[in-house]
């Protein structure tokens, strides 16, 4: 990664996005920009746009008991312009109980399962994804099991099965 | 009259019931269906393979259709996603036909005891014979299946109708006492107290 290289992606936003409230932070020459959601959107495309042409991740956070965090959940998109190896971390904060955001799936293609496994995991709605449902869990699971609330034993999902005796199989 | 035919016939026929004869021609041609889902289908595969050689005890013929078995081995661990699929090829499965339960994620969810492992398949299906193992070596398999030939020459019927018998589910209750306690600790809360219902 070049030096330059969160000077690059700070005046791209800042010429796209001139009003948006970013928080910029660095991490072992790392960046993240910290985004509000309702600006996402604008965010990602301005990024994609300039160059950051790939998904690598597209994940969820809880923050819940994290100590200093002020917000429920952080969505967090990981970049990646694979002309110049240039990689930048964008973040956005959810509380319930709106859990919406826009999906990403009209910026970057391999956002679909991406935003369905963390709405399998975390219950956050993603707007506007052309499949939405479960990925990974049943259809019929009602809990988000990588909430920090959920036990790790579940809630008896595990037993909700018909028992086949013996006799009658 | 018994005597007068044991002595023109001698040691050429032998006399028998109808059960001890079905029984015995089952236990030593048992088709397995090899339900393997984790490393216990490895060891699965090595005894079928030439060093254990599984043929020896006459069950070798593993089939990957149901309808062509009587012995399912659940090789491994079981998840929630899991078990319709398990329990409808349970059901696809032709009478008489036993159940083993190999390694310690089968019997009891082993290490992963986690909201989407199920604690045992002797909850939701019938099993003959448990493995223990983490997972159990090729001997241990045979062991069982040499227990689970013993089991049918001793209890098998012509007609199964041993099975009629089972009518209780195999496995322990649906809520052991066991699970209760972890829970009571976990939250603090007395037995009695039904405001924390785990299964709902």
């Amino acid at each position: 990664m070049t030096e330059s290289a969160e000077s690059d992606w700070k005046q791209v936003l800042e010429k796209a996005l001139p009003s948006a409230n970013l928080r910029w932070s660095e991490f072992r020459n790392q960046h993240r920009v910290d985004v509000p959601a309702s600006a996402i959107v604008a965010v990602l495309t301005a990024l994609r746009d300039a160059g950051m042409d790939q998904l690598c991740d597209l994940t969820a956070v809880d923050l819940l008991e994290y100590p200093g965090a002020t917000d429920r959940f952080e969505v967090v998109y990981l970049l990646l312009n694979t002309t110049s190896g240039q990689r930048l971390t964008v973040r956005t904060h959810l509380n319930e109980p709106d859990l919406k955001i826009p999906s990403a799936v009209p910026i970057w293609f391999g956002a679909d399962w991406l935003e369905r496994e963390v709405y399998d995991m975390y219950g956050i709605v993603f707007e506007g994804h052309p499949n939405f449902k479960r990925l990974l869990l049943p259809e019929a699971f009602e809990s988000f099991p990588m909430r920090k609330d959920y036990p790790v034993k579940g809630r008896g999902e595990r037993h909700n099965f018909p028992i086949i005796t013996r006799a009658e199989s | 009259m018994a005597t007068q035919i044991n002595k023109q016939l001698g040691d050429n026929i032998f006399l028998t019931t109808l059960d001890a004869a079905a029984s015995w021609a089952r236990a030593n041609s048992l088709w397995p269906m090899p339900f393997a889902t984790a490393c216990c289908g490895i060891e699965l595969m090595s005894t079928a393979a030439s060093r254990h050689d599984l043929s020896r005890f006459g069950s070798e013929v593993m089939r990957f259709t149901p309808r062509q078995c009587d012995l399912m081995i659940v090789a491994g661990r079981v998840v929630m996603k899991m078990i319709p699929v398990l329990q409808r090829i349970w059901m696809q499965m032709p009478e008489p036909k036993w159940c083993i339960s190999m390694g310690a994620c089968a019997c009891s969810g082993g290490v992963f005891d986690t909201y989407a492992v199920v604690q045992g398949i002797d909850r939701f299906i019938p099993v003959d014979v448990y493995v223990p193992g983490c997972p159990p070596r090729p001997e241990q398999l045979i062991r069982a299946i040499m227990d689970l030939q013993d089991k049918i020459k001793k209890t098998g019927t012509y007609n199964a109708r041993e099975f009629q018998l089972r009518i209780l589910p195999d496995g322990p209750k649906r809520f052991d006492e066991d699970e209760l306690m972890r829970i009571r600790e976990r939250n603090g809360l007395k037995l009695d107290d039904h405001k924390y219902d785990p299964i709902h």
